[in-house]
Order: C-alpha cells, then sequence, then structure tokens
C-alpha cells in the first residue's frame, strides 16, 4: 500500500512588541514570577482590555509579506475554558473575522525545486501564563508574565506532503517573522512554537485520513522527529486493520515517541463569541501602504539579488541571506569596495568559525564590516599574504585596530619589491648549495624546501607569487 | 426546550460549578422556564437582520506600544487565596 | 441637613455654614443609626470619610473647591475602591479589598466627593430587588417589608433614606432606573460608553453602564459632569465630547415632542401607577411640551433578548472567579477540576449560578445560533425602533417600572416573573441609550417613577426635561416617614 502524508502546521509566534497585547505590562522574557503581569494580565474584577497598535501592524507587515487578504474589519473574540494558566477563564482570540486571510509562502525543496504552501490565516491573540510543576508539594505554581503577550497564530493549508516540506516551511516561516523584524524566534524561549496536523491516506485517495494534532514542538530538530514517529505510528496502525483515533498527543524527546494527551479526553466546547469589550478593529488602506513601504527586503527577493549583483551562486546566495543581519553585514563588507567572492569566502570560513567559537551572533562581531572590507582590500592589494592576513584578522578581533593599524604596527607589509626578493633568493641559493644542486639535477619538489626558506627569511612576508616566480628563474640551470 | 437533570450536570461542567444534588431538579425546572420565555424569540423575523454587537457604532481605538504599568505584585498578591515564592499554587496539574 | 440635595449643600459649605467634617459625621452617625433597619451598606469607611472630609475643607477654605467638594456618598459595591472592600455582593468576593480605584471612583473622589461606604446591591448586580445580595436583602424605607428594587438597591436607599446626599449605580437592564422609581429618587442612565467601565466589576459588558442615584436632576447632572468622558483604559469609552450638563437645565419646553410608546401603557402596568404617570405627562404638557402616541412594535422581544445576551455575556466575564488569584477558594481541594467546582459552587448564589447556566447553554455547540446569534438580530430591531421613534419625536416617556415595590419574597420563588419587572427599562440597554428615572405621584402610598429615554448623547436634553418637572412639582422632595 502507498500511503500519501498529509501535514499542515499552525505555529505561534510571539510578537516582539514591547508591551503587552491589551494592557501596557512589559514583555520581556526572564522576569522574576509575577512581575510583569499587571491587573489587566491577572484578570482582576473590573479591568478592560485596549488593544496594542505595534501588535496590528507587525500581523499587517506578515500579511503583506505573504500576499494575503487582509480583512479591512477584524474581530477578537472570547474563547472560554478553565486552565489556571489562563486568568480569565476565556483567551482573547479571533474566530471568524481574523486580521490576515489567505497567503502563500513559498518553500525550497533541496533539489532545486520550489513548491507554494498556502497560509490559510493569522490571526491575533493573547499567550496564557506558564505552569511549574516541580517542587511544590504536590501543587502547581503558576506564573502569568507571559499572560497577555501578543501572538500571531500562523495557519497553514494541509499542502505538505512530506517530513521535509512541513521542516521547509517551519524554517521558512522562522525566517521571515525574524527577517521582518516582528519575532525574535528563540525557540527555547518559546517566541516560536509549532503545533503540527499529520494524516495519511492511500496514494491517489482524495479525501483526507483522520489526524492527529502534535503540540508544542519548540525545536526543528523534534518537528521532524516527532513526525516521523508518528507517520510511522499511523501507518503501521492502519496496515494492521486498525483507525487512526483524532487526538492531540505529546512528544516526549527523551523516548522519541508521542503520547496521547490525558487531560483531553473530551472535545473543549470553546463557546466563542466576539468579545463585547473590543470593538471591530478597522484597518484602513493608508496604514496599509505606511506598512507596505516600510517593508524590508524579504528572504527571497534579497537572495536573488545577491546572486544577479554579486555574482553568486545559489548556495552561497542563501547562505548569505539566511539572515538580514548576516547579509546586511556582507554588503556592507562589500559596501567598503572588497571583492564579492573573497568576502564570501572569510566571512563563511574565518569569521564564522570565531563567531561560534566565541558564542557570538554576527551582529556582535568584534570585526566590523569595514574592518573586514580594509583587510581583504590589503589581501587584494597584495599587502598582505593570505596565510599573514588570517593572524591580522586575529588581531583586529581581539581589539588591536583595523588592519591597517595592525600591518603598521607589526611591520607586516608583504614584501612584493623584486629586488628585495631577489637579493634574499639570491642569499639563500648561495648558503645551500646541496639543495639547488639536487634541484637542478631533477628534484622539483625541493621548489617547496625553497619557498620555505624565503618566507622563514621574511617572517612569511614575501609575496609566494613573487617568490615563486623569482626563484624558478634563478634556480634554473 | 426542556433542560433535564443530565443537561443541567452537563452544563454545570462546562461552567465548573458544583451543584447540590437536591437542587438539581430545581435548577432545571428554572432553567427550563427561562428558555421558555427565551423561546419567544423565534417569533421575530430576521431573515434580513444584521446581528449587533455593539449599540454604538464605534470602532476599536489602538493603543501605542509603551510600557506604562508598573506592577505592584505584593499588593496584587496580598489578596490571592494560596501564593509561595511569587507564585499561584494550584492542585498539581496533569499534563 | 440631611435632606438637602448637593447643590443646597454646596451652597452652605461655600458659605461657610457647615463643613464637610460635620456633614460627615452627621451622615455616619445616621448610618449608624438607621441603617440597621435597612441593610443598605456592606461597608462603612469612617476614618477614610473624615480623612476625605477634612481634605475637602481644606480645598473649600482655599476657595480651589468644585460643586461637589466635600459632598457625602456612597459607591455601589460593584465599584472597585483600592484599599477598601469590594464584595460585588457575593460571597465569592467577601475578602477582596481591591488594589486599586475604579475610574468613576477616581474622578468622584478627584472631584472631592466623601464616600461614606460601600452599598449593598444584588450579588453581581443580576437582580431586581437586591434580594439576591450575600449580605442579605435591602429593604425599602417607605416600608420595610418591601424591596427596593435592584441591583442597585443600596444605593437607592441610602439616598432615600437619606443616609448619603447621593450614590453610584450600574444600570444593565434597570439597575439603576428601577429602584430610582421604587424608592422615590432621581436615577440616570448615561448612553453606553459614556462612563467608563474600568474598574466596574463586569455582569453584561455590552449592556452595564454607570449613573448617578441622586435627590433631584440638577444633582445627577453635577455627578454626571464629573463622572463622564473618554477613558483611555475602557475601549467602549465614547470619545464624545463632554457638554455642560447645566447649561441647558433650564431651557423651556415649548415644541418638544415627547413620544408615548403604546407598548408601554398597557396590560401588566398597575393603575395607580398609570395615573401618577399620566399626571406627570399633564404637567408637560402644560409646560408647551407635545405628547404624541408612537409605537415600539419589538418591545415584547425586549426580555426574552436580554435574556439570552446578558446571562452569555455574563457567564464568560465570571469565569475569571476562579479562586486561583483572589476571592473565595474552598478548603482543601482534592484536585483542580474541585478547585473550581467548589469555590464557585459555594461563592455563587443561586441566581447568579442560574444566570451563568443560561449563558453557558446559550453559548454552546449547536445552541450559539438558535439563541446567541438571534438575540443580537432581535437586539437589533428593538434599537431600529427606537432609532425610527426618535426621528419623529425628541424625548420617550412611559413608567419605569410595571408596578411599586412588592413585597420581599413575594416574586423571589420564580425568575422569570422577577424578569419581567424590567420590561420597560431593558430595551433602553439594549439599544445603548440613555434613560433616566424621575418621581411622580405616590401610586397607592408608595413611590413610581417615570422613565425619560433620549437619544444618543442627549443627556443634556434629559436632565433639562427632568429638571424642568422638578421645578414645576414637589415629588422628589417627598420623604419616608421616621427617618
Amino acid at each position: 500500500m502507498q500511503w500519501e502524508t498529509v501535514i499542515g502546521l499552525e505555529i505561534h509566534t510571539q510578537l516582539a512588541t514591547q508591551s503587552k497585547i491589551f494592557s501596557g505590562a512589559a514583555t520581556a522574557y526572564g522576569a522574576e514570577p509575577n512581575t510583569q503581569a499587571c491587573i489587566v494580565d491577572l484578570g482582576f474584577p473590573g479591568v478592560l482590555p485596549v488593544l496594542n497598535e505595534e501588535a496590528v501592524n507587525m500581523a499587517l507587515k506578515f500579511g503583506l509579506a505573504i500576499e494575503a487578504e487582509i480583512a479591512s474589519r477584524s474581530v477578537f473574540a472570547r474563547k472560554n475554558y478553565f486552565y489556571p494558566d489562563l486568568p480569565k477563564g476565556y483567551q482573547i482570540s479571533q474566530l471568524d473575522y481574523p486580521i490576515v486571510g489567505s497567503g502563500r509562502l513559498t518553500i525550497e525543496l533541496g533539489d532545486g525545486r520550489q513548491k507554494v504552501i498556502g497560509v490559510t490565516r493569522a490571526h491575533l491573540e493573547e499567550d496564557a501564563g506558564k505552569s511549574l510543576h516541580e517542587d511544590f508539594n504536590g501543587m502547581t505554581g503558576i506564573d502569568l508574565n507571559r499572560a497577555g503577550t501578543p501572538l500571531l497564530e500562523i495557519v497553514s493549508e494541509p499542502d505538505m506532503r512530506s517530513i521535509k516540506e512541513a521542516v521547509a516551511y517551519a524554517r521558512k516561516v522562522h525566517q521571515l517573522v525574524v527577517y521582518l523584524g516582528i519575532c525574535d524566534g528563540n525557540m527555547q524561549e518559546g517566541s516560536f512554537r509549532v503545533d503540527a496536523n499529520i494524516s495519511v491516506r492511500p496514494l491517489g485517495q482524495e479525501t483526507f485520513g483522520t489526524r492527529t494534532e502534535l503540540k508544542n514542538l519548540n525545536s526543528f530538530r523534534f518537528l521532524e522527529k516527532a513526525l516521523s514517529y508518528e507517520l510511522d505510528r499511523q501507518i503501521d496502525l492502519l496496515e494492521g486493520g486498525g483507525r487512526v483515533v483524532q487526538e492531540t498527543r505529546l512528544y516526549d524527546a527523551d523516548r522519541d515517541e508521542t503520547r496521547s494527551m490525558r487531560s483531553k479526553e473530551e472535545a473543549n466546547d470553546y463557546r466563542y463569541f466576539p468579545d463585547p469589550d473590543l470593538l471591530p478593529v478597522e484597518i484602513d488602506a493608508a496604514r496599509l501602504e505606511t506598512i507596505r513601504e516600510a517593508l524590508p527586503e524579504l528572504p527571497d527577493a534579497k537572495r536573488r539579488r545577491f546572486e544577479a549583483r554579486y555574482g553568486l551562486s545559489g548556495e552561497d546566495a542563501r547562505k548569505l541571506t539566511a539572515s538580514r543581519p548576516l547579509a546586511d553585514y556582507y554588503e556592507a563588507v562589500i559596501a567598503s569596495g572588497a571583492d564579492p567572492r573573497m568576502a564570501v569566502n572569510w566571512i563563511g570560513a574565518e569569521l564564522a568559525g570565531a563567531l561560534n567559537k566565541a558564542g557570538l551572533e554576527i551582529q556582535d562581531s568584534p570585526v566590523t564590516p569595514a574592518q573586514l572590507g580594509g583587510l581583504l582590500l590589503r589581501i587584494a592589494d597584495n599587502t598582505l599574504s593570505g596565510k599573514l592576513a588570517k593572524q591580522v584578522f586575529e588581531a583586529i578581533w581581539n581589539g588591536e585596530g583595523d588592519a591597517d593599524a595592525v600591518i603598521e604596527a607589526w611591520g607586516l607589509k608583504q614584501i612584493t619589491d623584486s629586488g628585495e626578493i631577489e637579493s634574499i633568493i639570491e642569499r639563500i641559493i648561495a648558503d645551500n648549495p646541496k639543495q639547488v644542486e639536487q634541484f637542478r639535477a631533477g628534484k622539483e619538489k625541493l621548489l617547496g624546501f625553497f619557498v620555505g626558506q624565503v618566507m622563514k627569511a621574511t617572517q612569511g612576508k614575501a609575496n609566494p607569487g613573487q617568490v615563486n616566480e623569482i626563484l624558478r628563474a634563478r634556480l634554473k640551470p | 426546550m426542556s433542560l433535564d437533570r443530565s443537561a443541567v450536570e452537563k452544563i454545570a461542567h462546562l461552567a465548573r460549578l458544583a451543584l447540590d444534588e437536591a437542587q438539581l431538579e430545581a435548577y432545571a425546572q428554572d432553567l427550563t422556564n427561562i428558555l421558555g420565555l427565551v423561546a419567544q424569540l423565534e417569533t421575530a423575523d430576521t431573515a434580513q437582520v444584521e446581528p449587533m454587537a455593539h449599540p454604538l457604532h464605534m470602532v476599536q481605538r489602538l493603543r501605542p506600544d509603551q510600557v506604562s504599568e508598573e506592577v505592584r505584585r505584593e499588593a496584587y498578591q496580598a489578596v490571592a487565596p494560596l501564593v509561595e515564592n511569587g507564585l499561584y499554587l494550584v492542585p498539581k496539574v496533569i499534563e | 441637613m440631611h435632606t438637602k440635595t448637593i447643590v443646597e449643600l454646596a451652597a452652605g459649605l461655600h458659605a461657610g455654614e457647615f463643613s464637610s467634617s460635620e456633614l460627615t459625621e452627621h451622615f455616619l452617625a445616621r448610618i449608624a443609626d438607621l441603617d440597621g433597619g435597612l441593610n443598605s451598606l456592606v461597608t462603612v469607611v469612617p476614618e477614610q470619610a473624615l480623612a476625605a472630609a477634612r481634605a475637602a475643607d481644606q480645598r473649600i477654605g482655599a476657595g480651589s473647591a468644585g460643586p461637589l467638594t466635600g459632598i457625602p456618598m456612597v459607591q455601589k459595591d460593584i465599584f472597585c475602591t483600592q484599599g477598601v472592600k469590594t464584595s460585588c455582593g457575593s460571597r465569592m468576593l467577601d475578602n477582596f479589598v481591591s488594589p486599586y480605584d475604579a475610574t468613576v471612583v477616581e474622578r468622584l473622589s478627584g472631584a472631592g466627593m466623601v464616600m461614606l461606604g460601600k452599598a449593598n446591591m444584588d450579588e453581581f448586580a443580576m437582580g431586581s430587588s437586591n434580594e439576591t445580595s450575600f449580605y442579605g436583602p435591602v429593604r425599602n424605607p417607605w416600608d420595610r417589608e418591601r424591596v427596593p428594587g435592584g441591583s442597585s438597591g443600596g444605593s437607592a436607599v441610602a439616598v432615600a433614606a437619606c443616609l448619603a446626599v447621593a450614590a453610584t449605580g450600574t444600570d444593565t437592564g434597570g439597575s439603576i432606573r428601577q429602584p430610582a422609581a421604587l424608592c422615590g429618587i432621581t436615577g440616570l442612565k448615561p448612553t453606553y460608553g459614556r462612563v467608563s467601565r474600568f474598574g466596574m466589576i463586569a455582569f453584561a459588558s455590552s449592556l452595564d453602564q454607570a449613573g448617578p442615584m441622586t435627590r433631584s436632576a440638577e444633582d445627577a447632572a453635577l455627578m454626571l459632569q464629573a463622572m463622564a468622558g473618554f477613558d483611555p483604559r475602557d475601549s467602549t469609552s465614547a470619545q464624545e465630547p463632554v457638554p455642560d450638563y447645566r447649561a441647558g437645565l433650564q431651557d423651556p419646553l415649548q415644541g418638544l415632542k415627547i413620544g408615548l410608546p403604546r407598548e408601554y401603557f398597557g396590560e401588566g402596568l398597575d393603575g395607580d401607577v398609570a395615573a401618577s404617570v399620566q399626571a406627570a405627562i399633564d404637567e408637560y404638557r402644560r409646560l408647551g411640551a407635545e405628547p404624541v402616541e408612537i409605537s415600539l412594535p419589538n418591545t415584547g422581544l425586549a426580555v426574552p433578548t436580554y435574556y439570552v445576551l446578558a446571562p452569555a455575556e455574563c457567564s464568560s466575564n465570571l469565569s475569571r472567579f476562579d479562586g486561583v488569584r483572589f476571592g473565595h477558594r474552598c478548603e482543601a481541594p482534592r484536585d483542580l477540576e474541585d478547585l473550581y467546582k467548589r469555590s464557585r459552587g459555594e461563592g455563587f448564589g443561586d441566581e447568579v449560578k442560574r444566570r451563568i447556566m443560561i449563558g453557558t447553554y446559550a453559548l454552546s455547540a449547536g445552541y450559539y445560533d438558535a439563541y446567541y446569534l438571534k438575540a443580537q438580530k432581535t437586539r437589533q430591531l428593538i434599537s431600529e425602533d427606537f432609532r425610527r421613534a426618535f426621528e419623529q419625536v425628541d424625548v420617550i416617556m412611559g413608567p419605569t417600572s410595571p408596578t411599586t415595590a412588592f413585597r420581599l419574597g413575594e416574586k423571589a420563588g420564580d425568575p422569570v416573573t422577577m424578569y419581567l419587572n424590567d420590561i420597560y427599562t431593558i430595551a433602553v440597554n439594549l439599544a445603548g441609550l440613555p434613560g433616566i428615572s424621575i418621581p411622580v405621584a405616590p401610586a397607592a402610598g408608595m413611590p413610581a417613577g417615570l422613565q425619560i429615554i433620549g437619544n444618543y448623547f442627549s443627556e443634556a436634553k434629559l436632565l433639562n426635561v427632568a429638571h424642568r418637572l422638578q421645578q414645576q412639582t414637589d415629588w422628589h422632595r417627598a420623604m419616608p416617614a421616621g427617618l
């Protein structure tokens, strides 16, 4: 039996606003419990919600970036259920009139192929608090700092037909929201949470099979593993004559398996109704235009531009445009006159290596784009040999100044004066008659020895190309 | 529309209300009577009518994104039934 | 002294005839003496009141006082008052001391009013007789075996019995106007959105509105002036500018078109009440107004509509009372579900539980369209009746309540019978319009009220129309015996 996988993803992104969606409390991560939950967030008697403008703008940014229909009138609804991390006993969310309607996202499938994934809708809602289960003598502790943080819930069409596509889509959404500056994308901190719906059906069948929902997958790796496990489980079940039960399952990372959530045996009746404390949100054309004009260059467009303008391969362009700070860094290096290809190599190797080792992001690089650009120029104009350049890079990293300053301070200018090189070579030839004879007798390999000697004598500063050329000339019998 | 005991039990569960066994019948009767009152709505012809969510034709105001609340945790938790280390305590929640 | 209006007392304070501290002590003494038999207050705050009175006296002395400075009043116990118990008439909040002030409280104390205490009310504002309060029923000062009306029964009684000069109330289906009528005082429900709901414990969010309960329309104008106006903390707060409510109080009523809905004068209306209301309308005729018969054909849908929408909204608004962050928590909960069910089961009274359940049912899967959505549509029909009426008339009048105050316990047995008390007031909330109730001649010895309904944001007109009657007659000056 040939099975077709069908996957849809619901992604909750925490919007990077300063204050909460419905109150003026702060949203910063990591505060002491309940120090960022004001009376509105705590659902005290008599409090009322007031909508954060930036949350709306961020949702609109996303909608425009995925070419979605934008509702001219959007309504908030209450989703009613009881849970300790939900202070009001209802979540303010959106049901019938979400702020962003249907749109699309294009993913790359790795072999050059592309696929368009439909986005059904994206809506605004408030996040709930957190439950802490350890150390309270059989009690659970509730921290409501997170309650009221704005979320944009992005719902995809069930368009993905493989786990690979699902992961590619999730990564694409992640890249986009970070690019747009609407979400910090930090999955460990819970800024970006993925729920997956997965089902299988016999290949060729039109109707969908029964799906299960996998919740709170907070890394791409777990997303992949959970889907993998669940796919196998469903197929095994169906091939054994069983039926898939529509349910919510949690992924257990330690055991690499999915488990049914006991507490959700009964389907919740959320009793949605329009929130009477909030009025319909009207989005006017002017607001949309302003946001549209301020949209940053999106990842795909940037990638294509890098390929065209800098002559980069698709692979290199993709790597460099993976994040805006990286892409901006690259372009700043080019702006200082450096060669695009050299820049790719140095950023991808030396800089990346150093950043990784130090645990730094590109935005915090101690080597500025101008500094790196300057260094590359000195390699290009032969002031520095490649090997020395690496040492100079380290020096710049350690704060010793720009390339020129270091070159000056260390007296590192590459020796390119043929006259000087010639005289050094003369001396070495004179000092090593034996090797000279052996070389002239046919031992070509000894060229390396002579090069080495020249380098030693010049502390690596001699231009390798010239050294080679002059050595060969001089060593000729 | 008539509600019996078991219907009342279901509603009470949804609303997380503990009801006295002895009162279930009485509640069922009261609720049935109220639904009887409400049934009069069926006589209205509302085919062409828009639902009215708010009495005034107002639009949602947007608040600038600024931190404007100073959280007085101690004051807010002074009225809490059970708090430890700044956390509200409830019977253990099984996930 | 205690029978005087805000206007009269303010004059006395400004003239130095007495101080706010004296006035406050006087009312505190009356409360101590008389409220035992009326039960109009849940909490009295003598120290805080006297401190406020002293501050008011300083302002009066410095010449920086306003028309409300130093006037003793009570706040309905539905308004959050910082540092003071806020019970909402419920066991659920019996132990709740609010950490913040409602906007209404801020504005009135900012204007210098002296809060004597918190007024008793139907539990969570659900009721028309003030018999559902955890703190026991409130008694009508005109006949202590009778109800004062509700849910702002405590506020109405405090003013009627002269235990305070004025009070705040809230009105969702008639809860300011009906007790005002049953107790013989003036009560105004402003246009929805006119007064901020921030800090006012929510019952039905799209219907609730706060308003003044006073001895006269002029007093109500003064209080509304301080209470009204945009509040950025309430998304449903109107940006409509606040006019000077006193400016037009004396305007002549020549040519004023008064609509008299035939549906408000039909079956069910007590004969004596009808006669008193008619006498008031005759007064208006003498003042030059022109009463015309109109029709509000969907009036019969108002009570059923309300009893879907209000419970639906309140079932959600009251979900926050769960024993976790404030309010009543049951002893030794076995698990989470037990915590919720017993805390809420113990904390809420029967009427509240009934309404939560009706509301939950109306919103539940499979019933939303037939109940909630349907009721939103009939709400539209009812509003359109008024819109059409106001194309023809300036104000609408009728009785506030079909009867005078009934006996305690008389209607408490059957919820539906109780609900029908609000038959004339409910449609006004559904449409979001302003309405005021003012006393007319007694009906068989008990107070009765005339309701005047205006178009959106026409409170100034309403107060003007009410004030002119109070200049011609002294029905609003009547006082219960023995007080």
